[in-house]
């Protein structure tokens, strides 16, 4: 899932000064889970966005709250349809897909991120969440066992470890486990730590964040006629 | 306008709301400015319902549950502790003094200490004055009843 960690309310405030009506929106989906951008935290938020307007002098400021079920599928934003023209503008609770997604769809309305979109992870403990992916569309996790060098070595090798790897931990945090250690631990539960003797090619960077945003496009999938957007 | 400061107890059924009941049938004086709800568990306080007080324009608040390790649901009062944690620094970044809201533990048979942490909280809120939130006394005596209704549906089971 998508994990994200809510922005400072001053922040938040002085992004949203100037504008009176404001629509604080939460996205039930990844950011629900990740306990940053649900519909408990649009609450918090809403909550303590208008507390620090009235402290800030602006008493008359409207903050308004609701969580969809998810803000980057233009179905799920039908429900907030004629809603959004009551207000001048959105502050948007779920990642940086969601608020982009959002300002799309409301050409007029001021659009802003309540969150710091963080990385693609999972929950490692309650209240603790891990980057494991990068999105680079091209994987090999295949190779490494299951494990991701590109995300979790710090130096993002390919064939590693480099020489810096004590004890099962990386130098560059005590807390930062090496991944080429947990590669290596998998290889050898395997019983397949012979594979790691052949060198490994360069990963092909053109998949991934290269030539401007990507797009997957599914022909079969596509309405006829309509085809992908321009 | 009211320039008596108002502090709102969050009361754990199982303790502090029978410790202030204590504190009534043993005739024992303290300040008469602090509204009191009951809860099922501190652990059922969320973030929202604290900043839902500040916003209705309570001067202080005070969460009281068991002592730790005595709470009826094991952990409920450990939770609440960190959330009470949480919107201190929530408050901090809105420009409230994050001293306006203190988590305490008793037991149900500590009357005297329920009436000490009242008398605690006053002392810590009189130098802070009324809340800059403080709209009128209707709305925050609406606000406080409202929570309150909130808080009976929550020992009943229906507010989720």
């Amino acid at each position: 899932m998508i994990v994200a960690d809510r922005k400072k309310i001053p922040e938040i405030r002085d992004m949203v000064q100037g504008h009176n009506r404001i629509l604080v929106v939460g996205c039930g989906t990844c950011v629900t889970v990740c306990l940053a951008g649900g519909e408990r935290e649009t609450g918090i938020i809403g909550s303590a966005l208008r507390m620090s307007l009235k402290l800030a002098g602006r008493e008359n400021v409207t903050v308004h709250e609701c969580t969809i079920e998810r803000q980057c599928e233009d179905a799920f934003i039908d429900v907030l349809g004629q809603r959004v023209g009551e207000y001048d503008a959105i502050l948007s609770l779920g990642c940086g897909a969601g608020v982009q997604a959002l300002a799309e769809r409301f050409p007029k309305t001021a659009v802003y991120p309540g969150l710091n979109t963080q990385f693609m992870g999972i929950l490692e403990s309650q209240g603790v969440w891990a980057e494991k992916c990068a999105g680079c569309g091209n994987c090999r996790l295949g190779q490494y066992f299951g494990i991701c060098p590109i995300t979790r070595c710090s130096k993002k090798q390919l064939n590693g470890p480099c020489g810096s790897s004590r004890n099962g931990k990386c130098e560059v945090s005590e807390q930062t486990d090496c991944a080429w250690q947990l590669i290596y631990d998998r290889a050898k539960s395997l019983d397949k730590v012979a594979m790691l003797e052949s060198i490994a090619v360069p990963q092909d960077w053109s998949t991934s964040n290269d030539g401007g945003a990507r797009k997957v496009v599914r022909e079969d999938q596509c309405i006829a006629g309509m085809g992908p957007k321009a | 306008m009211t320039q008596q400061p108002v502090i709102l107890a969050f009361c754990c059924h199982y303790c502090a709301y029978a410790a202030a009941d204590m504190a009534g049938s043993m005739r024992l004086q303290y300040p008469s400015n602090v509204r009191v709800l009951r809860f099922p568990c501190t652990g059922k306080i969320e973030e929202n319902h604290l900043l839902a007080a500040f916003e209705k324009g309570v001067d202080g608040v005070l969460v009281a549950g068991c002592l730790e390790g005595g709470c009826h649901f094991l952990e409920g009062n450990l939770r609440a502790k960190k959330r009470v944690q949480r919107v201190k620094q929530i408050l901090g970044e809105i420009g409230i003094e994050p001293e306006r809201l203190e988590m305490f533990n008793l037991s149900s048979a500590e009357g005297p200490r329920f009436a000490e942490i009242v008398k605690e909280m006053n002392a810590r809120i009189a130098p802070l004055g009324v809340s800059p939130l403080r709209k009128s006394e209707t709305h925050l005596e609406n606000g406080i009843a409202e929570m309150a209704l909130q808080a009976e549906k929550a020992i009943q089971g229906g507010n989720r």
